[in-house]
């Protein structure tokens, strides 16, 4: 039996007739929380979503909770609240059907967001490949400010905020939050060194700034529709409420998928939810989490044991779709973005155009990840034009290791850790690649980016 | 752990307790301690953007229970410390009490050997025609840090060469680490933003902004911290390898601020002139207008000849010859605000050995650029008010001696180092003077001279300037005077033995310190040997109501200063 979804933020988003329009909005119920909200105290507000032990979505699985509570509030400058919606982890798709199909959830969950952490401005950092995002965002906030959702003194609360929204220049780095305040702020999107400059504290225009992605903030509309305790028990613990899983690749039904954490195992996922693998292919390898995360390879046990204690032995379509059982197994759940490959694969051809990606986007400020993502790009894409040594693996594993760890931001971590699994999960090929004595044509056809 | 003092704190590093500062990084408490942190783009006097990852360390902070408070220990006894799974960069990591790090461990020594092999990949390796060798930052690590071979096989980026940024620097783009350093120097200290990156990741380059080039005047600033020879100077260039040159501690004669220079030198010729860290007075800057002031140091007007009315001769017997003239009475002696103390303080001497009718001095003025060049162009100004040599501040006009001459008041005119023709004394004026003139280079006044004492550059002789701070700084012999001539402490001093044989001349410098520190009491104490490397302050509160026309600058406000002579005054 096919499990069945639960759909939150998805709930009307597909349904026939759903328009993305005010009017269906507020039909389907829309902005009843946000009067709900100014019912409540800021604080009130910031404590239920402690409660609901709601967790990022953008990737890194933060508690959105205690990101606003890290907010200086004291230090008498104006706040900023920045929502996230430079969606470029390769593999995720999410916030874009948010935003063109939905978009007043987004600004309902943003409001109430603003409201809490009383943000006197806030924006929507949008990335550049989603203009026609960009024009339905803008024509919503229209919409919201007519009806005074958004703007002064909304709904009489007595407080005021605008949304702006910036459109990104095409950089996969300003998804980093730290090169997303620059970016806003009109720089190169530098990210910046932590410490200091932590967005709560050091954020847009040196002052306290929330950086929270789009799904993040819809999911803070919906703790208020039920209160943060009862959020709490959809889901697992450390995987609370609903997620998004985008499933992209060789399945025969790729999409959106809305699941409460934990609720199935990433083989329903692939089998029964997606409707399985191509007809005569076995699944070869899954990236569970946007391309950064490690990849897991079909044939593979992981053993161990959970964060609680408990043990575990699982196959790969045994791991439950939650924040920490992908960690368990080596991987993570990112972006919840979910690259299934078949055995059509040629794994180290991936890895190459995998490599292509970081090195055009490395922002090229800090010397590990600038040198290190486009030497990997060279090897590795020599390794495809029939040019392999056998030391090109060892050298590959090398490489994303000096990387790793010791760059401003995580792009570091992003850009070595495919390497670094592919290259040991499947070292036979890498291996084998070494041994083809191919033609002397230099790129045989194949043109990565 | 050890007491801390008034503001220091106490630091471990690879184990070794020292007390540092509060508030300074980490790379700076390593430097502390006698160690070395590599870093290519954290500069002392530059904000911190911590991107070539050199400084990578490793560090901890000791642990206490959370829930008591109490220090966790070890089973030795001792505090044990919670090290960070990841190193972190020395430059953005705050000395905090009780800090832990190490400098030399084997994950910093693996972070470091891969981020020299990371910037090494994609650099030329043109050492051999690169005028930053024997400089450069990347040699040097690369010979401790560095694997020794390459593992890199593929291409090369290829990136712009030869690039002009602007008239006196030079850029090449692939030999650039993209540290930043530059960058940040324009927006920071220049406040001329022209310089950034294009393009991005490996394929970064480093350009000006189009229209614009970087020209300011303190442009080539960028080339002495560029760590490496991306950034070259179009001057210096190609010409001297600099393991060659000698560098001696000098003081720029540009402007009242006395910034602190190397001059680098070699057989006796002078290459470039770069800045030497004060941070009272300069930090690690200079304008570039002051790295040309050593062109005239070789030119050909340089006066090589002591002679008597036009006919070569002896020191001695042109100091006997001015000696005669002098003491026949009716002297005017015109100083020079670009002489040492120590020639002023003998002029002064002479000045009043002969009863002089005046003694003036040749101002001179320009704007003031509010970081290291003054309105007043004369270093040494307040040198001649310390020595008593002027009591007021000088005018560019010597009017009032043209005056004198005219009326036949002053007979006689000894000027030591100052074109007279360029202050408003006319060639036929001075014609109808016995002029004796101590000068560097040919000039109308040296013409007319009736003795004639060749004297040296700042380059070619030692002795001290007072800067607007009254600031006492050295400076000292870069390279010989052209052959035969005495140092001009040395030819005053004849000339004064000659006037009064009862001074014996001072031939030194140490001589005339002691000298002056007896009889000048803000001088008591001092002698050349214990100034130290970045000046010694001189209460000069005895002139805080003079009107100085200089405004603020780098290190200097006006309205502080006087309000600080005031206070040592009361």
């Amino acid at each position: 039996m096919i499990p069945a979804e639960q759909r939150v933020i998805l709930k009307y988003l597909d349904e026939p007739g759903y328009t993305n329009d005010i009017e269906c909005y507020i039909r389907h119920g829309g902005y009843e929380m946000l009067r709900k909200a100014f019912t409540m105290n800021p604080e009130e507000i910031c404590h239920e979503v402690e409660l609901s032990a709601l967790r990022g979505r953008g990737g890194a699985g933060f508690p959105a909770g205690m990101k606003w509570k890290f907010l200086d509030r004291k230090s008498g400058k104006p706040i900023y609240l920045i929502c996230n919606a430079d969606e470029s982890e390769p593999g995720t798709f999410k916030d874009r059907q948010i935003i063109h199909k939905d978009p007043h959830q987004l600004i309902e969950g943003m409001m109430i967001a603003a409201y809490a952490t009383g943000t006197k401005l806030a924006f929507i950092y949008i990335r550049e490949e989603f203009p026609q995002g960009a024009n339905i965002l803008e024509k919503a906030i229209e919409e919201a400010q007519a009806s005074n959702f958004v703007g002064s003194n909304i709904l009489g609360s007595g407080y005021s905020c605008d949304i702006i929204v910036h459109r990104g220049a095409g950089a996969y780095i300003c998804g980093e939050e730290t090169g997303l305040i620059e970016s806003l702020e009109g720089k190169r999107p530098y990210p910046r060194i932590k410490p200091p400059y932590f967005p709560a504290v050091l954020g847009l225009y040196q002052c306290p700034t929330i950086v929270n992605n789009v799904e993040t903030l819809c999911n803070i509309k919906h703790i208020i529709e039920i209160g943060g305790e009862d959020y709490s028990h959809i889901g697992v613990p450390g995987a609370t409420g609903t997620r998004i899983w985008c499933v992209s690749g060789h399945v025969l039904k790729p999409g959106y998928y809305e699941f409460a954490g934990g609720a199935i195992t990433l083989g329903e996922l692939i089998y029964e939810v997606c409707g399985g693998m191509r007809p005569g292919r076995r699944l070869k390898a899954v990236i569970p989490g946007g391309s950064s995360a490690k990849i897991l390879r079909a044939d593979e046990r992981y053993e161990g044991h959970l964060r609680d204690g408990t043990a575990f032995d699982w196959g790969i379509d045994d791991i439950p779709l939650d924040f920490d059982s992908f960690m368990a197994v080596g991987t993570m759940s990112g972006s919840a973005g979910v690259i299934v490959m078949d055995d059509t694969v040629d794994m180290v051809q991936a890895l190459a155009n995998l490599n292509a990606f970081y090195a055009h986007e490395s922002c090229g400020q800090c010397t590990p990840c600038r040198e290190g993502s486009l030497w990997m790009k060279k090897v590795s894409t020599r390794m495809c034009n029939g040019k392999a040594r056998a030391e090109d693996v060892d050298l590959l594993a090398s490489i994303s290791k000096q990387i790793e760890g010791r760059t401003i931001c995580a792009f570091g971590e992003a850009c070595s850790w495919p390497t670094q699994s592919f290259v040991s999960k499947f070292k036979e090929e890498f291996a084998a690649k070494a041994s083809e004595t191919r033609s002397s044509t230099d790129n045989n056809g194949n043109r990565l980016i | 752990m050890k007491e801390p003092e008034n503001n220091f704190i106490s630091v471990f590093i690879d184990e070794e307790e020292i007390l540092v500062p509060s508030g300074i990084n980490m790379v700076e408490a390593t430097r502390l301690a006698g160690k070395e942190m590599p870093h290519y783009c954290y500069h002392q006097k530059l904000s911190v953007t911590g991107n070539c990852r050199m400084c990578l360390m490793e560090y901890g902070m000791p642990l206490t229970d959370r829930a008591t408070g109490e220090p966790i220990l070890d089973r030795r006894g001792m505090q044990k410390i919670g090290w960070l799974p990841r190193p972190a960069i020395a430059c953005a990591t705050k000395a905090l009490p009780g800090i832990h790090i190490r400098t030399d461990s084997e994950l910093v020594r693996e972070c470091r050997n891969g981020v020299m092999e990371f910037l090494l990949i994609n650099h030329p390796l043109d050492c051999p025609i690169c005028d930053q060798a024997g400089e450069c930052s990347l040699q040097e690590y690369a010979s401790d840090y560095g694997r020794g071979y390459s593992r890199f096989v593929e291409n090369k980026n290829v990136k712009p060469k030869r690039t002009r940024l602007g008239p006196r620097v030079m850029l090449d783009d692939e030999r650039c680490i993209l540290c930043s350093r530059c960058i940040r120097f324009c927006k920071e200290i220049a406040k001329d933003d022209v310089l950034g990156f294009i393009d991005r990741g490996s394929y970064s380059t480093l350009t000006c902004f189009p229209g614009r080039s970087l020209e300011n005047n303190y442009s080539l600033n960028t080339v002495d911290i560029c760590p490496v020879g991306a950034l070259t100077s179009i001057d210096f260039r190609f010409k001297m390898r600099v393991w060659f040159l000698k560098e001696t501690a000098s003081i720029c004669t540009e402007s009242s601020v006395g910034v602190n220079t190397l001059a680098g030198c070699r057989e006796g010729k002078i290459y470039r002139i770069t800045p030497r860290r004060n941070d009272e007075v300069n930090d690690t800057w200079m304008p570039d207008s002051g790295r040309i002031l050593h062109n005239p140091v070789d030119s050909d007007d340089r006066l090589v000849h002591y002679t008597i009315d036009g006919k070569h001769t002896l020191v001695e017997e042109a100091a006997k010859k001015a000696a005669d003239i002098l003491s026949k009475g009716a002297v005017a002696v015109v100083g020079s605000g670009r002489a040492s103390v120590e020639e002023q303080y003998l002029l002064r001497k002479i000045a009043s050995a002969v009863n002089a009718v005046s003694v003036s001095l040749v101002s001179r003025t320009g704007e003031g650029d509010g970081l290291l060049i003054s309105a007043d162009r004369n270093p040494n100004v307040r040198g001649a008010l310390l020595t008593g040599l002027i009591e007021q501040l000088p005018h560019a006009n010597l009017t009032n001696l043209a005056t004198d001459v005219e009326t036949g008041k002053v007979k006689t005119i000894l000027s030591l180092g100052e074109d007279l023709t360029q202050c408003g004394l006319g060639r036929d004026l001075l014609e109808k003077s016995n002029l004796i003139y101590f000068g560097t280079h040919c000039n109308e006044t040296g013409e007319v001279a009736h003795v004639l004492f060749p004297t040296l550059t700042v380059f070619e002789k030692s002795g001290s300037f007072l800067n607007q701070q009254f600031r006492l700084q050295t400076f000292h012999t870069a390279v010989p005077g052209p052959a035969g001539i005495r140092p001009d402490i040395d030819s005053l001093g004849k000339l004064l033995h000659c006037l009064d044989p009862e001074t014996i001349p001072p031939s030194n410098t140490v001589d005339i310190w002691a000298s002056m520190s007896s009889g000048i009491p803000q001088f008591a104490g001092v002698s050349v040997e214990n100034i130290p490397k970045t000046g010694l302050l001189i209460d000069g509160s005895q002139w805080a109501q003079l009107p100085f026309i200089e405004g603020k600058s780098l290190h200097y406000d006006p309205a502080t200063q006087q309000s600080e002579a005031m206070n040592i005054s009361k």
